[in-house]
């Protein structure tokens, strides 16, 4: 219950764990082993594959800051990833995922690799520089040239389809 | 009994029981928390004590009697510090101990909420649980149980089967992966066309189904059969020519006379078993097509207006939404992913456009100046083009008196029309260049323009058309005489020399007819629309695939680049592409009276348009050089749809009220205006008061009134409309103002937010990613002590030196108040002053929250 699925989809999860590395993964956890999977794994997945932010992701979830998973993390992942989840809890995610230096703000930087991870660097310097001010200047609300977690809760909360789009269906 | 009963609760229970794993029985208990204790009363609670106890012994492994219970409480108290801030510890109460149970499952059922890691959810969880199946024994939860249970399971079905109706409505949508493809590629303003041309495709097939339904299929079925009398017959002069291959075009021969004309109906009043009222329903049916039509349009429009209200008042956020939530994270496929890549770039190009457009000035007067000269450059085009139509139309009228036209003698009109309608958009192109507006609004004059010119040439079209249908008119007058004494002559000579009383039947074929002109018309317009087709499709094919194949191949041996020098590839036509649609429903809608079979053929029209200009567009087009954004509503479109359906309506109705219908083809005929059918309806099938009824509501006393009261009602909501819309721009600017204020009073982020709290606890981790990943799990293990500010207390007190460590890291941490903020800015008085002075004294500064949720008790 510490997740939004059922025992039969958190059961399909460990089938999906299990599959990315059979012989490292164990079929039970009745005893708690200690497994870990690494981030170059998880990210081949398909759900992952497409994803710009996939690494952002699979950092942001596991336990260590190294990238690797255990399998509480990846029910974790996707339990927040899911439908049912609500915005909040999106929403402090969502900011750990696009904070790429994990100081805990959104300042300029991360949001040029954001950009740019976004267009696949299709846009031209200035036009990003650009993006990143208007960016700043719309939700910043302290002043203080980055985007807190206030700020970006602020900010997402009043997002249309922020629940629409932050969500994958495993 | 009633224990008896229970008994077997509990046996069904138990079955069930094994077999679940911890997992759902756990779900049902959290669930049942809000539910449960509200029906629960202290009263109740001893009484089933007992029963429940036993029944959940397998849960429990407790015997639910009270003194234990107390004894439990104690222990569980003084051994894991983790309860809730109850202080009459002592106290033998059986409702304290309740609240308690209640609070662990709201945990329990929160807990998926928390952010937190794996590990410290799993361990609170389980202490939760453990805490939970203890005493749940004891207090036990009564009868509703299953039932909550059940009901629960069928709302949590009803959610998914909601869902899954959802996606499955949303996989209906025709032609949205189409669209969707498009979009990416070149914008949401081609991809605006696009849903516009599905959304007249939709009309279309709702107006196609009315006509087909009910005028063509029980003509066809129940009428008289081809050939039974004059109107249903190809007249005799023309049968030799009847089945050519050019009838296919001219719309001549036997296609004049079959159901997809006005003239082929009969004006028998009821027709086949059913006695059906084919004139009246044909008459209804020309009204309601009208009366959908503009009914649709009208919602539509009422429904954009709302929508662009609803999400249009908060532009603060366009960029930041952009950038964080426009990545769709369901996508699994590559070329799902390239398309959104595209359409994402696309999107920020848009809003940098728009942004740049926003702050830009210029000379004023040479712009004035410019457009000005630009707008007597159009009006001049229109006013020409306007007048050549005439010209054409009236010449057309000499050529169709001489019998031996040729081709192009006979299609002059609709050529001249087609190719005005070609050329025209790219010059009022070229001259707006020189206006220089911003893509969207520029694409609106353009609009307009377009519209304009598309108007003038179908209203003098109309207006030759007039003047034709007068002269035939005129024509009728003569043939109907002379019918008349053919007819008489035939019946008198088939008197004289033979015996029988019934004459011969004449033939047919022979009988002379009138020149019906409801059907000329009606293939005037199939023409039109034909011809239209045709020139849009080979347009298309040779302007755009053919130039983009030459373009594409030939560059390799010419003397310059071809593609990013003088041809170049097509861009997409939006406003003309807009326009040609709205003209030809307009088109559509004045001949349906004349020629049912019109919306059929312009159905298929927009079918394979969708396949073919999709089609066209991702092959052989490029993106607009400035890409922007469709204007949120396609309000325009639908507006200008809107003008043009009534300006189609004024015809039909002109027609329908004042001109005579021809004496021998069409439904009305024989009557002396086409309306004529109501009132005989009425008469005839109606009982009398219906009549009486219908004749005083028609009365012009009262017509007059209704319009006035109708105006006044109009007046009165317009008025209250701008009084609401005043009031909405008040508040606006007022938001707007707090939002300001907001701004530069925050000068810290210690809100009360315990989400902010917990985000501390998440992040703790990132920056330490140096350090061994122990001491990260070590800093997971032990929070649930903090989770509840009681434990918290107790563990301050007992071990003082504790809490500082983990104070110390807490302030290592970058999420607690930025320093400079104290600073720089005056602190706001009054309420957040004590919570950030008071934790500094205690040594303890990770933030307010925590610091408030340590010092307050000791008051």
């Amino acid at each position: 219950d510490c997740t939004f699925f059922t025992r039969k989809e958190i059961l399909r999860l460990h089938g999906r764990y299990y599959e990315m590395a059979p012989n490292v993964v164990p079929m039970d956890y009745t005893k708690d082993p200690d497994v870990k999977l690494p981030m170059q794994l998880i990210i081949n997945m398909p759900e992952l594959k497409e994803n710009p932010f996939k690494e952002r992701i699979v950092l942001s979830f596991s336990e260590d800051g190294e990238g690797s998973l255990s399998f509480n993390d990846f029910v974790d992942m996707f339990s927040v990833l899911s439908e049912m989840a609500p915005r909040e809890l999106k929403a402090i995610y969502a900011f750990k995922i696009y904070d790429f230096n994990t100081d805990n703000f959104i300042c300029k930087a991360d949001l040029e690799q954001t950009l740019n991870k976004l267009t696949r660097e299709e846009l031209t310097e200035e036009e990003i520089t650009l993006v990143c001010e208007k960016v700043i200047e719309e939700a910043d609300m302290d002043g203080d040239g980055k985007l807190g977690f206030a700020d970006f809760e602020n900010m997402i909360s009043k997002a249309p389809d922020f629940l629409s789009t932050f969500h994958i269906r495993i | 009994k009633e224990g008896e009963s229970k008994e077997e609760d509990s046996c069904s229970q138990q079955n069930g029981a094994p077999r679940r794993k911890n997992h759902p029985r756990e779900n049902r208990d959290g669930k049942k928390a809000g539910g449960g204790g509200s029906r629960q009363t202290g009263k109740q609670a001893p009484t089933k004590d007992q029963k429940e106890s036993e029944n959940k012994e397998k849960k429990t492994n407790k015997t639910g009697k009270e003194e234990e219970n107390k004894e439990k409480t104690d222990r569980k108290n003084s051994t894991s510090s983790n309860s809730s801030s109850e202080e009459s510890l002592s106290e033998e109460e059986l409702a304290m101990l309740m609240e308690q149970v209640e609070q662990k499952k709201k945990l329990i059922s929160t807990m998926r909420n928390k952010p937190w890691r794996m590990v410290k959810k799993l361990s609170v969880l389980r202490e939760a649980q453990a805490f939970v199946e203890k005493f749940e024994g004891a207090l036990g939860k009564g009868k509703g149980k299953k039932l909550y249970a059940y009901k629960m399971m069928m709302a949590k079905k009803w959610v998914k089967f909601k869902r899954d109706f959802d996606n499955f409505k949303t996989q209906c949508i025709p032609w949205e992966m189409k669209i969707k493809e498009v979009e990416s590629h070149f914008g949401s303003s081609v991809a605006s066309y696009f849903i516009f041309l599905r959304w007249m495709y939709g009309v279309n097939l709702v107006l196609f189904g009315l006509i087909f339904g009910l005028v063509i299929i029980p003509e066809v079925l129940m009428g008289m059969p081809y050939g039974s009398m004059p109107r249903k017959t190809v007249p005799r002069a023309e049968q030799a020519t009847a089945m050519d291959f050019s009838v296919l075009w001219d719309f001549e021969g036997y296609i004049k006379y079959s159901a997809l004309f006005y003239g082929y109906y009969n004006n028998q009043r009821t027709i086949g078993w059913l006695k059906y009222r084919l004139p009246m329903a044909y008459f209804m049916v020309g009204i309601s097509v009208f009366g959908y039509s503009l009914m649709v349009v009208i919602r539509s429009m009422a429904r954009n207006a709302n929508e662009s209200t609803a999400d249009g008042d908060d532009n603060n956020f366009i960029f930041s939404w952009k950038m964080f939530t426009s990545w769709d994270y369901l996508i699994g496929n590559p070329e799902t992913a390239d398309n959104k890549f595209a359409s994402i770039t696309t999107s920020f190009k848009e809003s940098i456009v728009d942004e740049q457009e926003s702050n830009k000035d210029e000379n004023i007067h040479l712009r004035r100046f410019l457009r000005v000269l630009a707008n007597l450059l159009i009006i001049c085009c229109l006013c020409g083009s306007g007048y050549l139509i005439y010209f054409v139309v009236k010449r057309s009228q000499t050529f169709s008196k001489m019998q031996n036209a040729g081709w192009y003698e006979r299609n002059e009109v609709e050529i001249v029309m087609s190719l005005l309608g070609m050329f025209c958009p790219p010059l009022f192109e070229t001259i707006a260049a020189l206006e220089n507006y911003h893509p969207r609004i520029g694409l609106k004059w353009q609009l307009g323009r377009i519209f304009a010119l598309f108007l003038g040439n179908l209203y003098t079209f109309l207006l030759a058309l007039m003047d034709d249908v007068n002269e035939k008119l005129a024509e009728e007058d003569v043939v109907k005489n002379i019918t008349h004494w053919t007819l008489l002559g035939h019946h008198n000579s088939s008197l004289r020399n033979g015996s029988t009383a019934t004459p011969p039947p004449l033939d047919p074929a022979d009988v002379p007819r009138g020149p019906c002109w409801e059907t000329t018309v009606g293939i005037e317009f199939v023409r039109l629309t034909v011809s239209d087709i045709l020139v849009t499709y080979i347009t298309i094919l040779v302007g755009d695939f053919i130039r983009a194949c030459f373009v594409r191949f030939v560059n390799y041996c010419w003397c310059w680049d071809l593609e990013a020098g003088f041809p170049s590839y097509a861009e997409f036509d939006i406003s003309g592409n807009v326009l040609g649609l709205v003209f030809n429903q307009g088109m559509i809608w004045m001949g349906s009276f004349y020629a049912p079979g019109l919306v059929g053929i312009n159905v298929l029209r927009l079918l394979t348009s969708m396949y073919f200009q999709c089609w066209a567009v991702m092959s052989s087009n490029v993106p607009h050089e400035r890409v922007f954004k469709a204007s949120k509503s396609n309000n325009f479109y639908m507006g200008l749809l809107l003008l043009i359906l009534f300006l189609s309506l004024l015809p039909v109705a002109y027609t329908i009220m004042s001109l005579p219908p021809s004496f021998d083809c069409g439904p009305f005929s024989g009557k002396k205006r086409m309306y004529e059918v109501i009132q005989e309806t009425i008469e005839l099938d109606f009982p009398l008061f219906v009549a009486k009824i219908f004749s005083y509501v028609a009365n012009p006393g009262l017509i007059i009134p209704a319009i006035l009261l109708m105006v006044l009602a109009i007046y009165y909501l317009n008025a209250v409309a701008e009084a609401y819309q005043r009031a909405n721009t008040e508040l606006k600017k007022k938001m707007q103002m707090q939002r300001e204020e907001e701004k530069n009073k925050r000068n810290n982020k210690a809100s009360t937010n315990p989400v902010l709290q917990d985000m501390e606890d998440l992040l703790a981790s990132s920056p330490k990613r140096a350090t061994p990943p122990k001491q990260a799990e070590d800093k997971n293990v032990e929070p649930p002590a903090r989770a509840s500010p009681g434990g918290q207390r107790g563990r301050a007190a007992a071990a003082p030196g504790g809490s500082p460590v983990t104070g110390g890291r807490g302030a290592a941490l970058p999420p607690s108040p930025p320093p400079h903020l104290f600073v720089m800015r005056p602190p706001v008085p009054g309420v957040r002053a004590p919570y950030l002075g008071q934790p500094r004294p205690w040594g303890q500064p990770p933030g307010a929250v925590r610091g408030r949720g340590r010092g307050q008790p000791w008051y």
